[in-house]
């Protein structure tokens, strides 16, 4: 008699895993605000090479995604916001997250470097490393400031498209990486008040785990604090106007609002509604974050027709 | 004979090879592109710098 045995046949990842380790929806925000770097700094480059420009910064981007999923693959498995991703659902094996992050990080700043300029390519070498290896290797396991030194990997793109443009840093560069630094320890403590144990769970210093909620209400109030007069006062560099004071101020006046109102509530309160505030003030901070960009992009729109600007 | 059955890996691993092919095909695209701009951009005695003197003017 013979035996046969059916044996399970190992999970095999589909093209759309590979792409899932790029993090593409951390891109979108990437190409845009790099996008917004590149079209509002006062430098013409020729479609082309703008195209090539933002098309690696996105590559460069999604390859520090897949570094990190190679690294944090033990937290993900935990998390219950992060346990599909292909590496701990058993679809891409860790060492092809790491060689493909390795090589895509590779094209990513070689091919910048060729198509623009080797400043630029060696913002975004500094990006990757700084989220890969200070982020998400260091900081992200020791420290409840995790998130506001990582932030910066975040908040370099607008400056890498600034730089693509003009080969170099200015005071408006320097404010729209300052908008998003400045933006991220709020957005992403808010996210962690109502993510409840999953950051615990996984053992990740969060502010919420280390110092509890109360802290992190008090402390995503004080960002709110220091972002908003930064935020507006942006609308007085090269790259406002009155557009964007108007926008700027709605959405600041939005932002310490919600920000007050977290500030305000106890956790019985909020179990109460579900973090129904804290939700919105998540939700709200991506429109903020995209608003301030978009306005800063009208500014430049309407230059031509002699209506941005002061 | 031969063993026509198609496992849902083959789907998988056809769609991993398009998904490469394409990848690569908008790649040597965008180098191709990339290579047009920046020549275009090159003025005259930039495009001949190579060249002896006198060579573009003959």
């Amino acid at each position: 008699m013979t035996d046969i045995r059916i044996t399970e046949v190992p999970k095999e990842a589909g093209f759309g895993d590979y792409f899932a380790l790029l993090k593409p929806r951390v891109m979108s925000l990437v190409v845009f605000t790099a996008l917004v770097g590149l079209l509002v700094a006062p430098a013409t480059v020729h479609p082309m090479i703008a195209l090539t420009g933002i098309l690696f910064i996105a590559l460069g981007a999604g390859a520090s995604g897949a570094l990190n999923m190679w690294w944090d693959a033990d937290i993900d498995r935990v998390m219950k916001r992060t346990r599909n991703r292909p590496v701990p659902a058993g679809v891409v094996q860790p060492g092809e997250a790491l060689g493909l992050g390795l090589a895509l990080s590779g094209i990513a700043v070689v091919m910048l470097g060729l198509a623009t300029n080797l400043f630029a390519a060696g913002l975004l070498a500094f990006t990757i490393f700084f989220y890969a290896v200070v982020y998400s290797m260091w900081l992200k396991r020791t420290t409840p400031q995790n998130i506001v030194i990582g932030g910066a990997a975040g908040a370099f793109p607008p400056m890498i498209g600034w730089a693509v443009a003009t080969g170099g840093v200015s005071l408006e560069s320097l404010f729209m990486f300052a908008l998003i630094f400045m933006w991220t320890p709020p957005h992403f403590w808010s996210l962690a008040l109502f993510m409840k144990s999953d950051y615990s769970d996984a053992g990740v210093p969060m502010l919420t785990v280390t110092h509890g909620r109360r802290v992190t209400r008090g402390h995503v109030l004080a960002y709110a604090l220091l972002l908003a007069p930064l935020a507006v006062a942006g609308a007085f560099t090269g790259i406002g106007g009155p557009l964007y004071l108007v926008v700027a101020l709605a959405l600041n006046g939005w932002l310490l609002r919600g920000a007050v109102r977290i500030w305000r509530r106890d956790e019985a309160e909020a179990e109460a509604d579900r973090y129904r505030v804290e939700k919105g003030f998540f939700r709200f901070s991506l429109y903020y974050l995209f608003l301030h960009f978009g306005a800063i992009l009208a500014e430049a729109a309407l230059k031509p027709y002699g209506l941005g600007g002061w | 004979m031969t063993i026509r059955a198609e496992h849902e890996m083959h789907r998988r691993r056809l769609g991993r090879n398009v998904g490469l092919g394409v990848t690569l095909a908008a790649f040597i695209l965008v180098v191709f592109g990339l290579t047009v701009a920046k020549v275009s951009q090159l003025g005259e005695r930039g495009a001949f710098a190579h060249a002896p003197p006198g060579v573009v003017a003959r």
